[in-house]
């Protein structure tokens, strides 16, 4: 089966690094997402994560090795066409975002008619399932600064979801939720995956949501990839110990038996 | 209301306001017209003689029409530069780019370019080169890194601006001051009749400029989400900036072109449409067509009545509009980016 998306041997260095400071780049990075598969990608801060959802949602481009979505190059593909097939859910909106949910979660739709002036009765249909989904709908005529940050973030999956693409970047998907709505994503998550085949890449720095939705993990640290494999697999340790630099207590979940991590707190 | 409903309405009431503003500086002037004799014009019985026909035909209606093109131009090529930069100040005047333009056409007057049809497109051409060259350089100077930030963009602008200015300055040294009689006149804003051939090319590249803002109007909302973000919903942003650019540059080059740099237009009508009709530049720039042609209509019929039978320049009345507003935007929302 042609995986949704495939790295081969991805290299890349940002142009114009602050002097001083080290380049950051990422060196060498080979993997795939399967169609339906759940990957999950962790590391510590400056890891590489979210560069690696820039190139593959061909924001940055690859200097070396190349990207394959479905079998195809990106470089080949056109941006409404990538955009038809890799959503992306961005950490938040640009402030000052002037429009209304309704309106944003309809820009979902651009990738799929560009040349189209008004939206079409279809497309509107398919948003207003989108904002059904993540429980958005009563929200659509309220512009984004009056929203709470989980509420902005479920608009923004939302607006992915209206895309009705087949594979989803997703940059931490939770960062501002609070337990009830990390709940209902993990939920929403696993059911597009289940019963739609969506595949997911999720970069979390929460290790325990992404050991609980991930059947694969990758652990990437300075650019690189330090291992790759079921949570069981890549939650050692020993492993994470050197990654992240601070001791560690890798337990299991009582309920699901998955791993979850815990920071061994200092001075006690 | 959805999207094409709203723009019908909105277009409809504004082409209302429009035509009457347009009957209404059809009437006022220095010289007395009975309203009858433009009925009798308009239905096309006369017989209307003499200075009646020629107040109206020969000067005030090519004068509404020029105002109300100019107008819609500037509001547009206002609008396209706030959604290029994400930046309610950004504007043709405040942007130097008006200034460019004007330095391209003294240019083209200097080197002997008159007043036919041809000329007023070599005209045109070389407003549009100004207006290219100013607005590059603004570009450049003001983008650091990452994005435009609001205010090093503006003084970008002014810097700009004021260079051309100054060059447009020792241009004027240079020749024999006789042969530059209206320039002063012009470089102010005005709106003197422009005769019929001219008209008609102004109305061609305007409506040349409007159509590549409008066209991709849809891909301009999505440049609020920023250029990665519209990047991702599938906005190719590199082409689309280069479009609106030389659509918006067109449209404020045209305008120097033939009636001269008048300032703050951009500014005023779609900030305040957008109060109106909110943020959706599919109904925005339409009605910023319409809507600004009110505005400089509005400004140009009180130019030439309020001191009449002398006449203030319309780029004195926009300005005076202008500057409080730009103030009032700067303190309100100058920390926010937009729209």
């Amino acid at each position: 089966m042609t995986p949704l998306v495939r790295l081969d041997g991805v290299g890349f260095a940002y142009p114009n690094a602050a002097p001083g400071r080290t380049r950051f780049e990422i060196r060498d990075l080979s993997f795939a997402v399967a169609p339906g598969e759940v990957l999950g990608l962790i590391g510590p801060n400056a890891a590489g994560k979210t560069t690696v959802i820039h190139l593959l949602s061909k924001v940055l481009t690859p200097s070396r090795g190349e990207i394959f979505v479905e079998g195809e190059p990106l470089r080949s593909l056109g941006r409404a066409e990538v955009a038809r097939r890799v959503a992306v859910v961005p950490q938040d909106v640009a402030p000052g975002f002037p429009y209304t949910v309704g309106e944003l979660v309809l820009m979902g739709r651009f990738a799929h008619a560009p040349g189209r002036f008004f939206e079409s009765a279809a497309d509107a249909r398919v948003a207003r399932e989108a904002m059904r989904l993540t429980g958005v709908e009563t929200l659509a005529g309220e512009t984004l600064g009056r929203l709470s940050g989980g509420e902005r973030q479920r608009v923004v999956l939302a607006r992915a979801l209206a895309q009705e693409p087949r594979l989803l970047l997703l940059d931490e998907p939770t960062a501002h939720m609070d337990l009830r709505y990390q709940a209902e994503c993990v939920g929403l998550l696993r059911r597009l995956n289940r019963e739609q085949g969506l595949g997911i890449l999720l970069v979390s720095h929460d290790l325990n949501m992404a050991a609980e939705l991930s059947d694969r993990l990758l652990l990437m640290s300075g650019g690189a990839a330090v291992t790759m494999g079921t949570p069981e697999e890549v939650l050692q340790e020993s492993t994470l110990e050197r990654v992240y630099g601070c001791r560690v207590v890798v337990d299991k979940h009582p309920a699901t038996r998955r791993p979850t991590v815990n920071v061994a707190w200092p001075d006690r | 209301m959805t999207g094409p409903k709203k723009l019908l309405a909105v277009c409809a009431g504004l082409a209302l306001v429009l035509g009457l503003v347009a009957l209404l500086s059809l009437l006022v002037g220095s010289a007395r017209v009975a309203p009858g004799a433009i009925v009798d014009l308009v239905m096309g019985r006369g017989p209307v003689e003499g200075t009646e026909r020629v107040v109206i035909l020969g000067i005030r209606l090519p004068r509404i029409a020029a105002a109300a093109l100019a107008g819609g131009a500037l509001a547009v090529a206002g609008a396209g530069f706030q959604a290029l930069t994400r930046n309610p100040l950004a504007e043709p005047s405040i942007l130097g780019v008006s200034a460019g333009a004007a330095f391209g056409v003294v240019l083209a007057q200097i080197s002997g370019l008159g007043q036919g049809l041809v000329e007023a497109l070599g005209l045109t051409a070389f407003a549009f080169a100004g207006a290219l060259v100013a607005g590059v350089s603004v570009y450049v100077i003001a983008a650091t890194g990452r994005g435009l930030p609001v205010h090093t963009l503006l003084l970008a602008g002014v810097i700009v601006g004021i260079f051309f200015s100054a060059a447009i300055t020792v241009l004027i040294s240079l020749v024999d001051t006789n042969r530059l009689g209206g320039v002063i006149h012009w470089l102010l804003g005005n709106l003197a009749p422009i005769p019929a051939g001219a008209l008609g090319v102004f109305a061609a590249v305007t409506a040349l400029g409007v159509w590549l803002v409008l066209g991709k109007a849809r891909a301009l909302n999505l440049l609020a989400l920023g250029e990665e973000g519209a990047q991702e919903l599938g906005v190719d942003a590199e082409r689309l900036k280069r479009r609106i650019f030389a659509g918006s540059a067109l449209l404020t080059g045209a305008v120097v072109a033939f009636v001269g740099p008048i300032g703050f237009v951009g500014l005023i009508v779609p900030h305040a449409l957008r109060m109106l009709v909110g943020p959706d530049n599919r109904v925005l720039i339409p009605a910023a067509v319409l809507g600004g042609g009110v505005f400089l209509l509005a400004a140009d019929t009180l130019a030439r009545t309020v001191v009449a039978p002398a006449e203030l320049s319309v780029g004195v009345i926009t300005s005076f509009c202008g500057a409080p507003f730009f103030i009032y935007l700067l303190r309100s929302r100058a920390g926010r980016v937009m729209p």
